[in-house]
């Protein structure tokens, strides 16, 4: 009996992966910060009811383009998300396996923000006194010794007298890689000796900007979790660090901190005064545009006034929109398929 | 005689010293007792302070606010040629008609922004529910009735009491102009909260307030079937040979200790495996049941051969020598004897090691099963996901009303779990036996 079902079960097997067909539904991989939207679209897309809708993964950005780069053909994904742009490497790579026909599609603004508990009053800091805060090691009287403060006191005396503790997301996540760039290397450079030293060593310099300390001031949260917002509340003292829109939807319970005097809000985000805010892409493998149904279509759901426009269902989630002639410029680039150009 | 006397003091088992002893090892005993007993209750006290916070932020994913209104099944709208035939019925805007509908409840609103309020205070997902409602019945056009729509999520979250009224009004999500159309339509009794059927049936969605388990519950029932189909029989066949048949030599040893060891590996290298050998070997469908079955079997396996081993070797060498001894051959003497009487140990590890893989997400990371996907899966091919992962992305996922659907889940999680051991407690009972 036994043997009958294990045999059964090989067959089984072996005919449904026999008779796996072509593909007739969009995949895409990419980014966990612009899944939300891409998803959103992904089920207006569908429920229009011409075209199955598309199946999207969460896989990081990285993940995203190295899935994407690695072939043509059924197996491999239609669309990549991603919340930075696409390496040259990543280029070269996808190239190497003759991928060499990719769009870029820009959708919008994403704001990293740093929050606290309404409760309190708002945080007020600078892209310097962030870095002081958080990085492992940092300069004090001209050399550089392992991270000493403790308090936001100690870092400046017009900062609260509470103990420093940040809640952030981990090392893997498109999030931190943005925040440290943006935020952190923006403080770092702000240090002559630094400055200098990333003239002179390019690569030093990144390790101490990049570098988050682990002495416990930083704690590694999820990313992007519900729960953040939580613990926030619970421990006002605290300090979280995540996407604009986790704000947008809490905002009865959690206040975004003041960066470099600008608050984070849709419009300074959307008009690039926030300091810590980056663009959002995805990515299309034209060979793929015709074989599977619909790319073209999503593509143009995607970059329709009603999705990614200025009051599209996609800010309704909490994606900051471009400027009205950038979308009109890459809705034209992207519904007719113009070839990626790296500077 | 003294002699004795004072001999028969020495020996005597009541002396203060004696007893002093004794009082020592009881409290010792009772010691030990009132800490097992402590471990127990606190045990206990995390249990019910996980089922507590669960289930009370969890219970109010299973209702949901909806909002009556009276809806004109207007013929120009839906099907302006009466033809009635499914494909206009399905392209027809449904949404013209919920507009409509807001609008005569709510005449004086003007405003470009306010109107765009006031559509809000519905569900995207409504459209869907009334193109469901008119095509089932398509008698309804022309007629005027009303109809029970899906509230959006921010008017649910607050009609369940999660945002307060209190806070001013920029820091709320629903703003004073919405509250006053809750107000107005709660006191002509046009607010509902019913049972979430959606919850139950939908596949997942961006929008909380209609998204479901459904497709995560298929997916996961897929996903364990193809588990139990192929680690159950090897796994059994394994321990069999390894328990009955196998030679005990250097080799077999070998494989003992590999077999104990893949049991501990960490499950995102199953995941890694699962990635090489099925995506990239066989070439099957990425984020498909099938391929996400079978690395979970792979992981389970180990598993299974430990549990069954064990209860085979439980059983008796009396019952097989008796076999034996009337004739049976080694064979016979296992199938007969051997197995049915270790069945309900093999049993309960399996559904043990099923458990595990429901639990499990971070090896179907790899293949591609963390992912959005609305269709109910029809297969085991179709792309799916699993119970674990739509718990994972609601919990990522940045809308307030998503709070609640990722108690819910884990209420139905937990459910499956509770399913599954009063299966193998069950299993166990029935086949028990004892010698």
């Amino acid at each position: 009996m036994l043997k009958k079902t294990l045999g059964l079960a090989v067959i089984a097997t072996v005919a449904i992966v026999g008779q796996a067909a072509a593909r007739d539904q969009i995949r895409i991989v990419g980014s966990s910060t612009v899944f939300p939207f891409s998803t959103t679209v992904a089920e207006t897309f569908g429920n229009k009811g011409n075209f199955k809708t598309p199946v999207v993964e969460s896989t990081g950005s990285g993940g995203g383009l190295k899935l994407f780069c690695s072939g043509i053909g059924d197996a491999h994904p239609d669309i990549t998300n991603a919340s930075r742009r696409i390496k040259k490497s990543e280029v070269s790579k996808c190239a190497k396996a003759g991928i060499t026909d990719i769009t870029e599609v820009k959708v919008g603004f994403d704001g990293i923000v740093l929050a606290n508990a309404k409760t309190t009053a708002p945080i007020r800091l600078t892209k310097k006194q962030i870095f002081l805060a958080l990085a492992m090691q940092v300069p004090v009287n001209g050399s550089l010794i392992a991270n000493p403060y403790r308090t936001w006191k100690d870092i400046d005396p017009s900062l609260p007298n509470t103990k420093i503790e940040v809640l952030g997301p981990p090392p893997t996540s498109g999030t931190r890689d943005a925040f440290v760039e943006l935020a952190m290397e923006g403080g770092a450079k702000k240090f002559p000796s630094l400055k200098a030293l990333r003239k002179s060593d390019k690569k030093a310099f990144k390790v101490i900007a990049h570098t988050v300390r682990e002495d416990g001031a930083y704690i590694e949260a999820g990313e992007n979790d519900n729960l953040i917002v939580q613990k926030l509340v619970a421990n006002p003292n605290a300090v979280g660090i995540f996407g604009f829109s986790f704000l947008d939807q809490n905002s009865d319970r959690i206040q975004g901190g003041i960066i470099e005097g600008v608050k984070p809000t849709f419009e300074n985000i959307s008009k690039g005064a926030y300091g810590i805010s980056r663009s959002l892409y995805f990515y299309v493998k034209n060979a793929h545009v015709g074989k599977v149904p619909g790319i073209k279509e999503f593509i143009a759901e995607f970059t329709s006034e009603d999705a990614f426009g200025e009051f599209g269902y996609l800010t309704d989630k909490g994606l900051i929109p471009l400027s009205k002639e950038e979308r009109t410029a890459i809705r034209k680039q992207a519904t007719s398929l113009t070839n990626l150009k790296m500077m | 005689m003294t002699d004795t006397q004072e001999l028969k003091e020495k020996v005597s088992w009541v002396t203060d010293d004696a007893m002093e002893k004794l009082a020592r090892r009881h409290r010792s005993e009772r010691r030990f007792k009132r800490l097992g007993l402590s471990a127990i209750v606190i045990a206990l006290v995390m249990l019910a302070t996980l089922l507590v916070s669960i289930i009370g932020r969890g219970y109010t994913a299973f209702i949901q606010t909806t909002i009556t209104l009276d809806v004109t099944f207007s013929e120009a709208i839906i099907d302006p040629k009466g033809a009635r035939d499914h494909k206009t019925l399905k392209a027809a805007s449904y949404r013209t008609l919920i507009r409509e509908a807001l609008r005569k409840e709510f005449p004086d609103v003007s405003t470009r922004k306010d109107l765009r309020a006031l559509f809000g205070l519905i569900s995207k997902g409504a459209v869907q529910e009334f193109r469901d409602l008119v095509i089932s019945d398509p008698d309804l056009i022309g007629t005027t009735s009303s109809v029970e729509l899906t509230a959006s999520d921010d008017i649910d979250m607050f009609s369940k009491g999660y945002i307060s009224r209190n806070v001013s009004e920029e820091d709320r999500r629903v703003k004073d102009i919405e509250i006053k159309w809750f107000d107005q339509l709660q006191s002509n009794n046009a607010i509902q909260t019913v049972f979430n059927k959606r919850f139950f049936t939908g596949g997942d969605s961006r929008e909380p307030e209609v998204a479901g388990i459904m497709g995560a519950l298929v997916g996961s029932l897929y996903t364990l079937l193809i588990t139990f189909i192929i680690s159950f029989p090897i796994g059994l066949m394994s321990a069999i040979y390894l328990e009955e048949f196998a030679p005990k030599n250097k080799i077999t040893v070998l494989i003992e200790v590999n077999i104990n060891n893949l049991a501990a590996v960490p499950s995102i290298v199953y995941g890694l495996l699962g990635v090489a050998l099925f995506l990239n070997v066989a070439h099957m469908p990425r984020s498909a049941p099938l391929v996400g079955g079978l690395t979970l079997a792979l992981m389970t396996l180990p598993t299974i051969i430990i549990a069954a081993r064990a209860s085979i070797r439980a059983v008796p060498d009396s019952i097989r020598n008796a076999a034996l001894a009337l004739g049976a051959s080694k064979q016979q003497s296992v199938f007969h004897h051997v197995l049915p009487l270790s069945m309900p140990g093999i049993l309960t590890g399996t559904i043990i090691g099923l458990s595990q893989a429901l639990g499990e997400t971070a090896p179907l990371l790899m293949i591609g099963m963390v992912a959005f996907i609305v269709d109910i899966p029809g297969g085991v091919t179709d792309p799916a996901t699993v119970l674990p992962v739509q718990i994972f992305l609601w919990a990522d996922s940045p809308e307030r009303a998503f709070v609640e659907k990722t108690s819910g889940a884990i209420i139905v999680l937990l459910g499956f779990l509770v399913f599954m051991n009063a299966i193998a407690v069950l299993l166990r009972k029935k086949f028990e036996r004892r010698w």
